[in-house]
């Protein structure tokens, strides 16, 4: 890891800063993972689902003798009613199972519950439902047509969220440009496609009547709350367990109906009940992503300096809202966020989100900051053509520089290196080099293109942002419970819920650091709302920042108390006591005492430390914090095929700072796995609906994930703005990776494409896309 | 489709009796009928390669393959890859490199890339990536799968 380090300096840590193996793998790569598919259950579940995209319900027919639920049997479970308090929401339910109408191919209208999986997928194939069709609404633009349809009549004009803004002044400023720049961008709809696919086995317990469901997710403590709430039972009957969760990418934050109804009838039948969702019914019927129109125009003065930014962002949400971010998850964040990491003070934006008859959109790893960023970074590269200044030149002019940063929607910027970031990258990349060889490729009719995405993403936020949000649900703080046992081993319960991201390997790093034990000896423990404490899980790059910061609270509390120890067992001044290698030592002395001897001397011999502290060594710390911002600029080098359209995307360089890096090597996995699935958004991933609301890629052959072979070496280098707004002065950076590949890949392809005369600003950017504006040239020239 | 066939699997050494409908994949018999759940499921139709084992030395996709197919050949999972407590120089590497985020797609990486070095020790980087691109993995952007494999490629030469 290259380091330039902005921010206060080291703080001579050994374990935080060290690329030390994961805890978590040894289990995982012995095939010990234990996954919620991996439970044996009495009983099957298996929905069936509308194949009409909408329409009223008039029969369901069931084999005789099988076990087969409807709305009309499961009355008394409320909808999912997700809710804000602004920006004109119109609050929608969706009922558990589809009742008198249905929204969107994919809608569970039935659950077949039989002894096996199979038995319930034949007893499903079995089941007549008939739906009187209507005409559906797909697209985001036809939902807010005159006349079109309504599919909520709560909602009318299919509008369910509706966000304005707009600066003082900013008609005046808009006034005085040079030039007005406008991109129309199209992002289509996308899946996060975990590997596992969503999963639920709720087990009744007959000795305390308490349910216990094991779960893909990625919030299990809301889950329960949101579950226990749908169905009317006690919460603290339901246990809620994220084993092993094959990854979550968002998909697995929002609360299902899936879920509900497998624990209700768990409770129902008072027995063990599972549903194993199978790839198809992820693709159709989970949660999308990503489905946008976005309008953006940059007002210029005359030196390429951006004055006025104005959005319009249009987003598909499907037919429902999902939990517990609603629907506002893409729209507002767009608004919110817009102008990224530019200098511009005067914003206009509408946010709109319009409700479909297509499945529900929810949070998608990087969650609309793919889309702004690809927006606002092809605005930037069509503005430097117009004034004709280079792309680097005119981010150059425009990249904030000047920290802390107020923007012109009041969030406040802490220290972050933009311009910083961009420099590494161009420097990596030695452009004049690269402008040769795609002059030197032109002339021989192949076609290499350059683009660049800086970005800034706002990470580990607290409950005061969702609050401004009007969020009736607003998450933000972490608790972790910290123990050191009296055998002196140690472990952390924590209220966020990791899924691959390493995050009992890190926590552990900072525990390490703090009390002198390695980590090896800490166990971090999560997923479980019956053993970890009340937490908002993994979300929105915040577990390291959140978690991590309720970790070091509750960490520097114990090291207090063991200093406190030692000082009466070794007679010795706390300030002269260090802790390491498993002891506490007094400076410059041999004398020292094991930390598990006094950790016994905690639980079993109180009377020694005069009352000066608790018995036992456990601690707790809460950690809300205000919220910081990472950032990077992302480069990709394409080789466009233009007989066919392909892209290959030959080099990618991220420079990144995600503030202290706990542990790089886990960092640059992070990064790595978000570029992947970027590339994947920019070039690929598409859910395709017909006109009728049918999905036509309802499988992953048709539904393409990028492979290791559209995946290219990715080039990364490091900055580390240690941040004022986190205790650890951590960043997040789970997401980041996501972010910046459609913006890069696109202005790149946009670079190849110059000698053609046409530019593509949607995405996926397939090859049916670029080979149709080709063709386009061609008819034209 | 219900008439169970009376079978026996050999997964790692070991022999299953089961009776399984003749329907039933070697996937599901491996996992459910087996027990031995280290062997994933990521799509049922052959594309993801999660649930890849190694059938007579041939990396398979085990969902695509019904149990009764698998009678009397040689199953091995990942369960069956350590030797004890000696882990398999791929299930070392994938550790020692970061090959693996949240672990659901690694068993069937593991045997897939085990399956093909056996049979290909002096495998080209160009044709590695290509077998693995046989599979999907969503966390880790392949980066640190492709180095893995390299290395214990380098291991298992020795």
């Amino acid at each position: 890891m290259s380091a330039h380090t902005k921010g206060s300096g080291g703080d001579g840590m050994k374990w935080v800063g060290r690329s030390i193996r994961r805890l978590e793998d040894p289990a995982l790569v012995q095939g010990r993972g234990r996954f919620t598919g991996d439970l044996p259950s009495a009983r099957w579940v298996r929905f069936v689902r509308s194949p009409n995209a909408a329409g009223t319900i008039k029969s369901i027919t069931a084999p005789e003798g099988a076990m087969v639920i409807t709305a009309a049997d499961i009355k008394g479970v409320k909808k999912i009613t997700p809710m804000l308090h602004k920006f004109n929401y119109k609050p929608v339910g969706q009922p558990i199972l589809a009742d008198g109408e249905v929204r969107f191919v994919g809608e569970a209208v039935a659950a077949v519950v039989a002894a096996s999986e199979e038995e319930a997928e034949d007893i499903a194939d079995l089941v007549e439902i008939e739906i009187e069709d209507t005409a559906a609404v797909v697209d985001g633009r036809a939902a807010i047509e005159d006349g079109a349809r309504q599919i909520h009549p709560e909602a009318p004009g299919n509008v369910i969220l509706k966000g304005e803004a707009k600066t003082p002044g900013f008609d005046d400023v808009w006034a005085t440009a040079a030039k007005i720049i406008r991109c129309d961008a199209r992002s289509h709809r996308q899946n996060a496609t975990p590997m596992e696919a969503r999963a639920a086995h709720a087990a009744y317990d007959p000795v305390s009547g308490r349910i216990t469901l094991h779960c893909t997710a990625q919030m299990p403590h809301l889950m329960r709350t949101a579950i226990a709430d749908c169905i009317g039972m006690p919460e603290s009957d339901l246990r809620v367990i994220a084993p092993d969760v094959g990854g979550g990418f968002g998909q697995k934050m929002s609360l299902c109906t899936e879920y509900v109804l497998v624990t209700w009838l768990a409770r129902h039948l008072k027995t063990s009940v599972a549903w194993t969702e199978d790839r198809r019914e992820n693709l159709i019927a989970s949660f999308h992503s990503r489905d946008q129109y976005v309008t953006l125009e940059g007002a210029f003065d005359k030196d390429a300096k951006l004055i006025a930014l104005r959005a319009d962002v249009l987003s598909n949400v499907g037919a429902y809202s999902c939990f517990p971010t609603t629907c506002g998850v893409e729209p507002l964040m767009a608004m919110a966020e817009m102008p990224g990491p530019y200098d511009v003070q005067q914003y206009q934006c509408l946010a709109r989100g319009v409700l479909t008859n297509t499945c529900t959109m929810a949070a998608y790893r990087g969650v609309s900051r793919p889309v702004i960023t690809f927006t606002l970074e092809r605005l930037m590269d069509k503005a430097a053509k117009a004034f004709a200044v280079d792309p680097i030149d005119i981010r150059r002019r425009n990249l904030i520089t000047q920290f802390p940063y107020k923007s012109a929607m009041g969030l406040e910027y802490d220290e972050a290196s933009y311009r910083e970031t961009m420099e590494i990258a161009v420097e990596a990349i030695n452009m004049p080099a690269f402008r040769a060889r795609q002059q030197l490729a032109r002339d021989k009719g192949e076609y290499l293109g350059i683009g660049f995405a800086t970005f800034s993403e706002r990470t580990g936020y607290g409950s005061p942002a969702f609050a401004a949000r009007g969020m009736a649900i607003t998450p933000g703080w972490e608790t972790v419970h910290v123990t050191v046992d009296p055998s002196g081993f140690v472990e952390a319960r924590i209220g966020s819920s990791p899924h691959g991201q390493g995050l009992r390997t890190t926590l552990a790093q900072i525990i390490a650091d703090e009390i002198g034990v390695p980590p090896e000896m800490i166990k971090v423990i999560h997923g479980d709302t019956d053993t970890a404490p009340y937490g908002w899980g993994t979300f929105a790059s915040r577990s390291l920042v959140i978690s991590g910061g309720a970790t070091l609270i509750a960490a520097r509390k114990i090291r207090a108390k063991l200093l406190k120890i030692a000082g009466h067992m070794l007679e010795a001044a706390e300030t002269d006591i260090v802790l390491e290698d498993g002891k506490a030592k007094v400076a410059g002395t041999d004398r020292d005492i094991s930390i598990a001897a006094m950790a016994r001397e905690a639980y079993t011999q109180t009377h020694r430390f005069k009352g000066e502290i608790e018995p036992g060594l456990t601690e707790s710390g809460t950690y809300d914090p205000p919220g910081t911002f990472s950032n990077a600029c992302h480069v990709a080098l394409v080789r466009l095929d233009a007989e066919t359209g392909h892209v290959k995307v030959e080099r990618y360089l991220v420079a990144e700072d995600a503030g202290r890096i706990i542990n790089p090597m886990i960092a640059d996995g992070q990064v790595h796995g978000g570029v992947a699935q970027g590339i994947g958004n920019a070039l690929l991933e598409e859910i395709i609906y017909d006109e009728s609301g049918a999905i036509l890629t309802a499988n992953l052959a048709d539904y393409m994930p990028p492979t290791a072979h559209e995946i290219p070496s990715i080039e990364l280098h490091h900055m580390e703005t240690l941040s004022t707004q986190s205790i650890t002065k951590a960043k997040g950076l789970g997401e980041g990776g996501t972010i910046g590949p459609p913006a890069a890949v696109l202005n790149a392809i946009n670079d190849a494409l110059t000698p053609f005369g046409v530019e593509i600003d949607t995405i996926p950017a397939t090859p049916q896309r670029i080979r149709a504006l080709l063709r386009n040239a061609e008819r034209a020239t | 489709m219900t008439d169970k066939a009376t079978i026996t699997l050999t997964i790692n050494g070991k022999d299953y009796a089961i009776a399984v409908e003749p329907r039933r994949t070697l996937a599901d018999a491996i996992r459910e009928d087996c027990g031995q759940t280290g062997t994933h499921i990521g799509c049922e139709h052959g594309v993801c390669g999660a649930c890849t084992v190694i059938v007579d030395d041939a990396p398979v996709r085990s969902c695509l393959m019904f149990a009764v197919q698998a009678e009397g050949k040689n199953i091995r999972t990942v369960e069956g890859l350590a030797n004890g407590d000696t882990l398999h120089p791929m299930q070392q590497a994938f550790m020692d490199n970061h090959g693996l985020q949240c672990g659901f797609c690694t068993p069937g990486f593991l045997m897939l890339a085990v399956g093909v070095l056996e049979r290909e020790p002096n495998i080209s980087d160009e044709d590695l990536i290509d077998v693995l691109s046989s599979n999907l993995c969503r966390c880790t952007g392949y980066q640190n799968i492709i180095k893995s494999v390299r290395a214990a490629a380098q291991e298992m030469r020795k």
